[in-house]
């Protein structure tokens, strides 16, 4: 009974680890409707906001959910919700606003098995496309994508700086493998975590136009409700001056800039880890859960003589084609594990354009793939 | 070395609890690499409901058990399902009065977990931690300071007696039933 731990070294189920990261990079507001495999976060949030000052609001469902951490957000919190399938198919209609009207928020969608309400403790990655292209129109968004409980809190901090930095919505795509299970995780000391902020308008409020940007990154200034800014946000095209405008050409340069924005930060939002991948003759692609079991499986085909390498993607959207062109470049064959019928592996198909062929490998019903069953694929001649 | 237990029964039966005191035993306690995962229904009470613990020196990859070197079975659903993916002469320990368990490669272990928590701990709830103590005392996956280190951590207020109570029940039942196998 002597024994003591580590002060900061937690065991931290995935869930909980996102709430610990929120809160660390100053998420004070959360405004959600509870849903397995995410309730964790909801259960948590609502326990620690109060006492951090901050606010949780139960809401009616997911539509509100995500209008009510779009009006936090303009009013100057980092907000948080938290769903998955059923209530994120709710909240694609304000996800496209949020992106339109270049409001920073953060989204976790701990995915089960779809369609519909499908089964709900069970793990699945079949939302993919849905976090790319759910809300109609052509959209920017960053979508994250955790298979470590340490990467689950270090790519909150990530979700919640990028967000920030570029007035972008983040999707923290999970799912419930990694929602749920348990590891231990070091919490870094707070004073260490990067802390991302919107920028700030230089002007005072009779000069300030909420969509005119000064800076190379393309990101406007964003005032905070309730500072002595009065400015208009819409859903429908605007103007650097935030009110509505049918001009093809302003449109155009509008919707051209929110992709640049995100096409400027590249490099920011490559965010990408290999195993063995110096040497790989046979390079596995995966991303969450599945590559944990695609981990597994290439260093037991390296024991048995097989050059096998994993590159694992942990920003899913942008799409980090380049890298991907650059892996099928230099392997034989890439192999790419999903828990869906086949969603990532189109972009990996196109990136890597013939230069290495390309198998699927799919997963569904609700379980995991095991390693063996990456194995066997990786040791197909 | 990578070593998997797996813990599994009804829900309800605090097993997944059972589950997250191991680990932090071995993580937090004994310094381990360990994760823990568990596959339970959409029901708040019974309904097939499992733990898996994995412990380790290295980093983990695979976060589920594939063939445990200890499965803990506390219904008679969850040793059909996976009394056969215990390692050879791994551990098969089940609560003799819930479970009837088939002569096979395990080294088997029927202890009345359930009876004895309720009529000498005093509480029928206990029994998941008279099986962690019993798995601890034949395995060794982690140490016995670290269980209990770990169970007093995670104890609600008031039942930490309880709960240790239990578990030390445990170590003597697995011991004395080892003594009978050898």
């Amino acid at each position: 009974m002597s024994l003591t731990a580590p002060p900061r070294r937690k065991l931290l189920q995935g869930n909980e680890a996102c709430v610990e990261a929120a809160l660390a990079v100053g998420c004070r507001f959360y405004a959600g409707y509870p849903i397995t495999p995410s309730s964790e976060i909801a259960e948590l949030m609502s326990r620690r906001l109060p006492q951090a000052g901050g606010i949780y609001i139960q809401m009616e469902d997911e539509i509100s959910s995500i209008a009510a951490i779009i009006g936090g957000s303009l009013s100057g919190a980092k907000p948080l919700t938290a769903t998955s399938g059923p209530g994120f198919s709710l909240m694609q209609e304000n996800l496209g606003y949020a992106a339109l009207a270049e409001i920073p928020l953060v989204i976790v969608n701990v995915q089960r098995v779809g369609p519909s309400t499908g089964m709900a403790t069970l793990p699945a990655q079949g939302d993919v496309m849905q976090a790319r292209w759910g809300t109609h129109g052509d959209h920017p968004v960053v979508v994250l994508s955790p298979s470590t409980v340490g990467e689950y809190y270090s790519l909150t901090v990530e979700a919640f700086n990028i967000a920030e930095e570029l007035r972008v919505p983040v999707v923290i795509l999970s799912d419930e493998v990694v929602a749920h299970m348990r590891e231990i995780v070091d919490l870094p000391d707070p004073d260490e975590i990067k802390l991302s902020r919107r920028p700030q308008p230089a002007v005072p409020p009779e000069q300030y136009k909420p969509y005119a940007t000064t800076s190379d990154n393309l990101v406007p200034p964003m005032a905070a409700f309730g500072d002595g800014y009065l400015f208009h946000v819409t859903g429908l095209y605007h103007g650097e001056d935030g009110f509505p405008t049918n001009d093809p050409k302003t449109a155009s340069q509008s919707i051209r800039r929110l992709h640049e924005k995100l096409d400027r930060a590249a490099d920011r939002l490559m965010l990408t880890d290999e195993l063995l991948m110096d040497d790989a003759d046979v390079v596995v692609i995966a991303y969450g859960s599945s590559a944990r079991a695609a981990a597994s499986a290439v260093q037991s085909a390296r024991e048995q003589g097989v050059k096998a390498g994993l590159l694992k993607l942990k920003c899913l959207w942008p799409f980090p084609a380049a890298k991907v062109a650059e892996v099928a470049q230099r392997a034989h064959r890439i192999l790419v594990p999903e828990m869906n019928l086949g969603q990532l592996v189109g972009e990996v198909e196109r990136a890597a354009a013939g230069r290495a062929p390309v198998q699927l490998l799919t997963k569904v019903g609700g379980e995991l793939f095991v390693p063996e069953e990456i194995l066997k694929a990786l040791l197909e001649v | 070395m990578r070593r998997e237990v797996r813990l599994a029964g009804t829900g309800g039966q605090g097993l997944i609890l059972a589950g997250i005191v191991l680990a932090e035993a071995a993580g937090l306690y004994d310094g381990k690499q360990v994760v823990q995962s568990q596959v339970y229904g959409p029901e708040s009470r019974g309904g097939a409901s499992r733990a898996d613990v994995i412990v380790s020196d290295r980093a983990i990859d695979y976060p589920k058990a594939t063939t445990p070197e200890a499965l803990v079975v506390m219904s008679a659903e969850a040793y059909a399902k996976f009394g056969k993916q215990v390692k050879p002469d791994g551990v098969l320990l089940y609560d003799s009065e819930l479970v009837q368990v088939a002569a096979g490669p395990a080294q088997t272990f029927g202890l009345p977990l359930t009876r004895v928590a309720r009529d000498e701990v005093g509480r029928a709830i206990t029994a998941n931690m008279i099986a962690l103590g019993a798995l601890v005392e034949l395995t060794g996956i982690v140490s016995k300071e670290a269980l209990e280190a770990a169970a007093a951590r995670r104890a609600p207020k008031g039942t930490v007696d309880i709960n240790l109570s239990a578990i030390r029940k445990g170590y003597a039942l697995a011991g004395a039933a080892r003594e009978v196998v050898v």
